[in-house]
């Protein structure tokens, strides 16, 4: 077990420079510079900025040295920003979306549990068909239209909570529940067909039939094995966040990390651009890495050797 | 008893998840949706024409006219603030979100069964090599590619048969409905992953059956087993996450919309009229309700109608 976590964590390093490697060509490959404009630049000018940047060195030259100096976790300075580092850039951002993140997953999966399991349980009941239906309007209904409504109700129209910025408590509910939707809608799908699945195996009969109470098989023997595709779901929710944040923190006004990296794409601030990516992608494979362990723990029939 | 096994007639796979489907009220419900969604936004555009003169582009001339009226008799679904009927540009803008649907999916189909049917079948080294490609693609935030696609192949750099499809299927071919082709190729060329991943499950548990043995003891080469014999196999899954990657990929266009990568003026789609309407939506709150219902109602049928077939086509879960 200990081994295979090591290993695991050990490709995650490769893993994260080749994905930079592919970010880095696709930038590359697409036409244009971030300093070209609608203006053309005079050549003089154009020349000194790819000198100071080093452009005027072949590919495989700038390639190098950009990776060595990614192995060592630094980044370089923002082009787009000058004179503040990439790392400075994303600490500076990412609590606020990862705060939103969180709670809204926290959220997601307090909600979306508990109504996939009483759907699983009360099957074919007004229970199960009223959360479904539920669960299908969130997977339907588009972030961004759901996110201005509740600020015309809750915040224009009873004036519950402020409509955007970032400051008290108050003004994170909204924009959790927005982005938490979603996610909700597919724990809630997720759980309910999982448990379904589960109470139909042999091992919930042989509980039922040493005469465990209902409860102690629901909780202690059905939820381990009906949440595992819900476990599985995180690490796909994960890099999902990122975009859902995305526009969540447009429709709010919230500085995080999900518009600093549109606007680092749109300026082709590539120092940015790589600096997010590899550190998204960090995130997301340790993520995954943490999902794969818990299937031991929730499954004992999984082992990894 | 016995001698009445002769008169069974054996119904086919899709003969019994036919009859499987039709049982399945929400599925049918989407489909029904789906099927009136797709006539209106066909034949709606020249009929609203024919009968009143009004296109989805028409700004009236008379200045009192341009200002965004409320859904009445003339104008059911109101106007924009531009004076343009909303009805139509809806119906219109619908041409464009399925379109989305149907052409991205089909693209992540091309790619993705194909992906995942040569990684199963091949196996091995290739397989290790195929998959983690994968990993690592879906390690880069889709909105990156997808703007790399869209910069690297618009404008001049546009393939000719991009121009020549919009052209065929959208009439007069110019440049910015040839960028909308292009945003439905890049769409596709990001969402095909997890198809990948599906089918390449399905192909490793068909691979080891008798029929692809008896395949290729008979002399099949590699490239007629992988789409003959197993592709054919593993369509279930396929066609169920196929309807399930359409309204993903409505979404997804949409947002992009939203940000001002998607649908450009002057064309649109449910969710461009849909980003366009939230910044009026405290004032002239028609002009996001009638294209986002119109979008989450096509949505929710699709989702409805992928769950039935799942149910249809995987006698596993079909007592659920």
């Amino acid at each position: 077990m200990l081994s295979f976590i090591l290993r695991r964590l050990l490709i995650i390093i490769p893993m994260a420079l080749l994905v930079v490697t592919v970010t880095w060509a696709l930038i590359r490959i697409a036409p244009g510079n971030f300093y070209s404009t609608e203006r053309k630049l005079p050549p003089a000018v154009e020349e000194n900025i790819k000198k100071k940047y080093g452009l005027d060195k072949p590919w495989y030259e700038q390639y190098g040295i950009m990776m060595l100096n990614i192995v060592r976790l630094d980044f370089g300075d923002s082009l787009r920003y000058p004179g503040q580092t990439v790392n400075e850039i994303i600490a500076r951002h990412l609590p606020y979306s990862a705060t939103i993140g969180f709670f809204a997953y926290l959220l997601a999966l307090v909600v979306g549990l508990s109504a996939g399991i009483i759907a699983a349980l009360k099957q074919n009941s007004l229970w199960d068909y009223g959360s479904m239906a539920l669960a299908m309007l969130g997977l339907s209904v588009p972030n961004f239209v759901l996110g201005p409504i509740l600020v015309l109700f809750f915040a224009l129209g009873l004036y519950l909570v402020p409509p955007s910025r970032w400051g008290g408590v108050s003004n994170i509910i909204l924009p959790v529940i927005t982005l938490s939707a979603i996610y909700a809608a597919y724990i809630a799908r997720l759980t309910r067909a999982g448990m379904l699945e589960v109470m139909r195996s042999d091992y919930i009969r042989t509980a039922r039939a040493k005469g465990l109470d209902e409860k102690t098989v629901l909780l202690k023997h059905a939820l381990r094995g009906g949440i595992v595709p819900v476990v599985s779901f995180t690490g796909p929710a994960l890099a999902g966040l990122l975009a859902g944040t995305v526009v969540v923190e447009k429709v709010f006004a919230i500085p995080g990390l999900g518009n600093i990296f549109i606007q680092s794409v749109l300026n082709r601030d590539e120092p940015l651009i790589l600096g997010i990516v590899a550190f998204l992608s960090i995130i997301i494979m340790i993520f995954n890495l943490a999902v794969d362990i818990s299937y031991g723990f929730l499954d004992p029939r999984i082992r990894y050797e | 008893m016995v001698e009445n096994v002769e008169a069974i007639k054996g119904a086919s796979l899709w003969a019994d998840a036919w009859k499987r489907l039709l049982k399945n009220r929400l599925a049918v419900f989407g489909m029904i949706v789906l099927a009136i969604m797709v006539v209106a936004v066909a034949l709606g555009p020249p009929l609203i024409r024919w009968m009143t003169g009004i296109t989805a582009d028409y700004i009236p001339a008379e200045g009192e006219l341009i200002r965004s009226f409320p859904p009445s008799s003339e104008h059911l679904m109101g106007t924009d603030e531009a004076g343009r009927d909303m009805l139509a540009r809806v119906l219109q803008g619908g041409r464009i979100s399925l379109m989305v649907g149907i052409i991205s999916t089909i693209v992540s189909l091309i790619v993705g069964v194909s992906y995942g049917a040569i990684a199963g079948y091949l196996g091995g080294r290739i397989d290790n090599f195929m998959m983690r490609l994968v990993d690592i693609i879906y390690a880069i935030p889709y909105i990156l590619i997808v703007i790399v696609l869209l910069s690297v192949f618009g404008g001049p750099n546009m393939p000719d048969w991009i121009g020549w499809l919009s052209e065929k299927l959208g009439g007069a071919g110019n440049q910015s409905l040839s960028q909308i082709f292009l945003l439905f190729f890049a769409l596709g060329l990001v969402s095909w992953l997890t198809m990948a991943r599906v089918v390449r499950g399905q192909i490793l548990s068909l691979k080891n059956q008798e029929f692809v043995l008896a395949a290729k003891a008979t002399g099949v080469s590699t490239f007629g087993i992988i789409f003959r014999h197993l592709v054919p196999n593993a369509l279930g899954p396929v066609i169920v996450y196929a309807t399930l990657t359409v309204p993903s990929v409505m979404l997804t266009e949409a947002f992009l919309s939203y940000l001002g990568l998607g649908v450009q003026a002057p064309y649109a789609s449910w969710g461009s009229l849909a980003a366009d309407g939230i910044k009026n939506i405290a004032i002239f709150p028609w002009q996001l309700i009638f294209p986002g219902v119109t979008m989450a109602l096509t949505l929710f049928s699709l989702n409805f109608l992928g769950d039935g077939l799942r149910d249809a086509l995987d006698p596993q879960t079909r007592k659920f």
